[in-house]
């Protein structure tokens, strides 16, 4: 795949993933990953300093359908939803059938009430892959946030 | 002046609250002078507060800055191992001597005139002292000794570091008391490496979350995914120890469950769903303790909490920032000797809790839900009788009593 073209695709494949967040399309946001994948939300400074944990941890697609199983059935939070801004993908890497890239990305959420506030910007650290249809999936998305604030709960994925 | 101007406040405004510990007027979260009194005879009395933890400065040098109610305190290692503590305000001009959140130095030198302190809080310099070609600098009379950050007083149990304000505060194992100190140590019982940190800004009074955390009885019913999972059930065993003088508590889930648990049906409550994990490894806990206790929620008035949910083990610190806003400041924590598998586990039950918490989600925004509620209620009183009207130890969850033991000490504390 020449440059460009990857390009394009990785942004298509944020701004699909974007979306299916931003439309509450929750159910589909599981298979933007591949089985054994890793998802982790974390801040900047965790990563700097080497720590491990995140506020949301999964090594498995399946924990990702969990997760949305626990927002829908479970958990209690206000209504709320999120506006994903994407920045252009940079690839660092683009080796043994794997795309590195990082892309920066800015997140406004908007409460039942109308208060809107950015709620996250950072970057996501990815491993994508192709899988054997030919559709790039994340095998690995690190969601590496500049503040380690997260205000009053993170419920909806970033 | 102004601290007989706050006091005058505070005793005014609790005039109106009868004796007993199962009634609290809502203004105690929502009046300014409460907040200053509390600065003063909470945070600044004969209190212990968590600093830090002894892995988070090991080093001599090594320093971290944390709170102490609304004051800014610098905890870091001297010499010797020794561990000092002293407000995080130059003598001078008043601005922090550390602006990091951690860092390792030699001595403290103000970034505004570049007065410096040894790593006991002592100023040990002042910049052009003398002047500049014999004019200016300071008059001759001029003592350093008399000027300097207000020191805490430091001690520490299974590494975590306390610091107090009071000139002759009680020793840390008697304010603890032997019940609390021994699970702390049950947990903390070898040295902790730190695996994340992150601060959760929650919408209401300190006090809101102090609360929280000492309320068992919401427990298995705000979450509803721990009592799904069969990770607390009221009909499990397990209980609530609370320290002779009401302030700190420690509560524990024995892993036994019941073959037959009705007790959500007969109630009718929402809990009771037939939600299952598609990856179950989430909940591959190990007792690693060795003693049976899954869940153990301790804390230590007023502003600390120790948790081992499963195996994801934190501190959390409160931090009060006004009225109606405060910050919670998680640690996640393994031990030193984990293994990998250990680790993994960690990572993975740190799900459970925390801002994005299957189970602590919801206690970020509760206390928003009270702070919003009673924004009229001045007056009006909150209910706490689950379990009696006292503050002992109960062999239930169903009870507020470690609740009323945080206004037991609370009070008597505030002089309210």
């Amino acid at each position: 795949m020449d440059a460009a073209a990857t390009l394009f695709r990785l942004a298509a494949l944020n701004s699909d993933y974007a979306a299916c967040i931003d439309a509450d399309r929750l159910e589909d946001w599981p298979d933007f990953f591949v089985e054994a994948c890793v998802y982790k939300i974390t801040t900047a400074d965790n990563l700097r300093h080497g720590y491990a944990a995140g506020v949301i941890y999964a090594d498995s697609q399946a924990m990702l359908r969990d997760r949305v199983a626990a927002l829908r059935q479970a958990n209690i939070y206000e209504r709320q939803s999120y506006r994903h801004i994407v920045g252009m993908p940079r690839v660092t890497e683009e080796a043994a059938g794997a795309i590195v890239a990082e892309t920066p990305f800015l997140v406004v959420r908007t409460m039942r009430d109308g208060q809107m506030d950015i709620f996250a910007v950072g970057r996501y650290l990815d491993r994508v892959v192709t899988t054997a249809g030919g559709a790039l999936r994340f095998a690995e998305r690190i969601v590496a946030c500049d503040s380690p604030r997260f205000d009053t709960l993170l419920a909806i994925p970033l | 002046m102004a601290s007989a101007t706050v006091d005058q406040q505070a005793e005014t405004i609790g005039t109106p609250w009868a004796p007993g510990l199962t009634r609290v007027p809502y203004r105690v979260y929502q009046d300014p002078a409460i907040l200053q009194a509390e600065q003063k005879r909470i945070f600044e009395g004969p209190a212990w507060h968590f600093l830090c933890l002894e892995a988070d400065i090991p080093h001599q040098g090594d320093y971290r800055a944390s709170f102490v109610g609304g004051m800014p305190v610098i905890a870091v290692r001297g010499e010797a191992g020794a561990i000092h503590a002293f407000e995080n305000r130059c003598a001078h001009r008043g601005a922090l001597i550390a602006f990091e959140d951690a860092g390792s130095v030699k001595e403290f030198t103000c970034a505004y005139h570049a007065w410096r302190y040894d790593l006991r809080g002592n100023l040990c310099s002042i910049a052009f002292q003398r002047g500049v070609g014999g004019k200016g600098g300071m008059p001759a009379a001029f003592q350093m000794q008399d000027h300097g950050p207000r020191k805490l007083r430091t001690a520490t149990i299974g590494g975590l570091v306390f610091g107090s304000l009071a000139d002759d505060p009680p020793p840390l194992a008697d304010y603890l008391g032997p019940d609390i100190a021994a699970r702390i140590r049950r947990v903390l019982h070898k040295p902790v490496e730190v695996i994340g940190r992150f601060v959760q800004p929650l919408p209401n009074n300190w006090k809101l979350y102090a609360e929280n955390v000492k309320d068992t009885y919401h427990a298995s019913l705000l979450h509803l995914f721990f009592t799904t999972f069969r990770i607390t059930r009221f009909s499990q065993a397990g209980g609530v120890t609370v320290s002779a003088d009401g302030a700190h508590h420690a509560s524990a889930t024995i892993a036994k469950l019941e073959a037959h648990d009705s007790v959500y049906k007969d109630e009718a409550l929402r809990s009771d769903s037939e939600f299952r994990l598609h990856d179950p490894s989430l909940l591959d806990a190990v007792d690693e303790f060795g003693d049976s206790i899954q869940l153990q929620i301790l804390t230590v008035f007023p502003t600390l909490v120790l948790q081992q949910v499963h195996n994801c083990l934190a501190v959390r610190q409160i931090v009060p920032r006004g009225v109606d806003a405060m910050d919670l400041h998680w640690t996640y924590i393994g031990f030193a000797d984990d293994t990998k598998a250990m680790r993994t586990r960690r990572l993975k039950q740190a799900n459970l809790v925390g801002p994005a918490g299957y189970v602590s989600m919801e206690d970020g925004c509760i206390g928003g839900f009270v702070q919003r509620g009673i924004a009229a209620a001045d007056d009006a009183l909150s209910v706490i009788e689950m379990g009696g009207a006292t503050a002992e130890s109960q062999p239930t969850r169903a009870t507020e009593t470690a609740v009323r033991g945080f206004w037991q000490t609370y009070r008597a504390y505030m002089g309210l």
